[in-house]
């Protein structure tokens, strides 16, 4: 009996997704144990956090705001850059998929299968995780959340022998696809022909393409390798970017599937800041405006941020002041805040409103050039 | 009264195998940690079949296969062959000194680790390491521990009776 019910459950499960529930409920049952598991690291982490003392927090405290003030001035020009991005997108009459939004996860210590590279995290679906969601640390991709349980979720990561992650080099565009070794250091790619432009150093990011993971975030760095002249494809590895044997926190992205309309960019940036605005309230726009970030540098910063306080949403933190302030004339165009140093800006904010051209310093010349 | 007692234990130590189970095991231990959990059923499945049944064996795969995120039924399958295979040998096995009922115990979890790996391949063509033997060995070296240990928690039931 028990045999028939086993075959019979390993078939459905097999073919369909229809268990999924049943995996849910009974995963409530085991779950606590994958805490329980986990309840010594984080109670040596926590008494090391006791302990440590004064000077050493004083230290920190002192890198890390060194490290935000780096960030900060980094973003100065983001703003502007992804804006004057989208105008030209829109000349190219493309789309452009605007932010995304952010979960820290933390790493549970334990370990469920030895030879796959799966780990275990302590948000669930409770916070809205969902299978496929890719998943990030402060350095790059890490892997996509392989199946969501109430209170934990797997995440499969990129250097798993199963997993496979459309890239395409910074440098030119070349697009490929790594797939994981088995190794926490190695990605290969097999796909590439000899003649191909691949240098050692060359970073990978993601390519977007296959929907999964938003494009841009960097992947990995090209290894050493030397081209087999007589094959027609060449061995190259890689080494992923991002810390998979040392990090215990990871974000878990949405990626915003809607790509904003771009019908043409003046008659956009012209509508009234009125008409979006009513429909965002002001908190709204808070929770979807998250962080859209440049991928590697500033991340320590969010991880820092730590409070994730409703959960989900979780701001960059240097945007955040100003854009409570400049509220409406953010929201008027593709919604983009002004990060700190763009005072100016709210200050003159009734004229920034009907004319594009008034942006951060100090890519306003050229945006205006290139509306007219 | 005494039933859910004693049963009690039995979900007690499932349990701790459990946790055993998905502790992360620093360096090369975790290629080699066997599987708690079946080695503790075996143990009740000889002590006392009339509590470790069939259905039981069968519903504690099922909650390993959710905890370690396997597909439904790979250890809810093993685990019910092989506690049959107990529950009907089990008197005979009483019998037999440690270090005989130590090779069965081996045999046993050579077929498990077989079975899953072959379930395993059925869904997709799976590398075999080498270090996936290990753990039947180490399991086979735990027994006389587990045997020794498990005896203790069911002797002290039967003093607290």
């Amino acid at each position: 009996m028990a045999i028939i019910a086993s075959v019979a459950l390993l078939i459905t499960e097999h073919q369909s997704h229809k268990l999924d529930s049943l995996r849910a409920a009974l995963s409530v049952v085991v779950d606590p144990l994958k805490y329980l598991v986990d309840l010594p690291t984080v109670l040596i982490e926590q008494a090391t956090d006791a302990v440590s003392s004064y000077s050493t927090l004083k230290k920190e405290n002192t890198q890390l705001r060194d490290e935000q003030f780096i960030d900060k001035t980094r973003l100065l020009k983001f703003d502007s850059l992804e804006k004057e991005n989208i105008r030209l997108r829109a000349l190219l009459e493309n789309s452009f998929k605007l932010g995304e939004q952010l979960l820290i996860a933390e790493l549970l210590s334990i370990n469920t299968a030895p030879y796959e590279n799966i780990v275990v995290v302590n948000k669930g679906t409770r916070f809205g995780v969902h299978p496929q969601q890719p998943v990030l640390d402060a350095n790059g991709v890490v892997g996509q959340v392989f199946r969501a349980l109430p209170f934990s979720s797997e995440i499969m990561l990129i250097t798993d022998p199963n997993h496979a992650i459309p890239v395409q080099v910074n440098r030119n565009g070349l697009l490929t696809i790594a797939v994981g070794s088995g190794q926490l250091n190695r990605l290969n790619l097999p796909f590439l022909p000899n003649n191909a432009d691949i240098r050692p150093g060359d970073l990978l990011i993601t390519s977007g393409l296959g929907g999964t993971f938003p494009s841009g975030y960097p992947v990995a760095v090209v290894d050493d390798f030397t081209p087999i002249t007589n094959k027609p494809f060449v061995n190259i590895t890689a080494t992923p970017k991002a810390m998979l044997d040392r990090n215990r926190e990871l974000l878990i992205v949405w990626s915003d599937s809607s790509p904003v309309s771009l019908s043409t960019p003046a008659s956009n940036e012209k509508t009234p800041a009125g008409e979006r605005s009513e429909t965002n309230t002001a908190d709204q726009s808070a929770g979807n405006e998250l962080t859209r970030k440049t991928p590697a540098a500033e991340q320590p910063g969010t991880a820092g941020n730590q409070p994730a306080k409703s959960g989900l949403t979780h701001k960059a933190p240097a945007t955040e002041q100003p854009k409570a302030a400049g509220d409406q004339p953010a929201k008027s165009g593709l919604t983009h805040k002004a990060p700190t140093a763009e005072q100016p800006k709210t200050a003159g904010e009734q004229p920034a409103k009907s004319s594009l051209t008034q942006k951060a310093p100090a890519g306003a010349q050229p945006e205006a050039d290139l509306d007219e | 009264m005494n039933n859910y007692f004693s049963f009690g234990r039995i979900i007690l130590t499932v349990i701790v195998a459990m946790c055993l189970r998905i502790t992360p095991w620093p360096g090369f231990l975790t290629d080699i940690n066997p599987d708690w959990v079946l080695l503790v059923l075996i143990y009740w499945a000889l002590a006392v079949p009339e509590r470790a049944g069939i259905f039981n064996a069968w519903t504690v795969g099922l909650l390993t296969d959710v905890l370690t995120g396997r597909v439904f039924g790979q250890y809810a399958l093993t685990y019910t062959l092989i506690i049959y295979c107990c529950l009907i040998l089990h008197k005979r096995l009483r019998q037999f000194p440690l270090p005989q009922q130590g090779l069965f115990i081996f045999f046993c979890l050579l077929f498990s680790q077989m079975l899953l790996f072959w379930l395993k391949n059925i869904q997709q063509p799976t590398q075999l390491h080498t270090s996936f033997w290990l753990p039947v060995f180490t399991g086979t070296l735990c027994w006389p521990l587990i045997y020794t240990a498990l005896r203790r928690v069911r002797l002290s039931r039967r003093a607290a009776k």
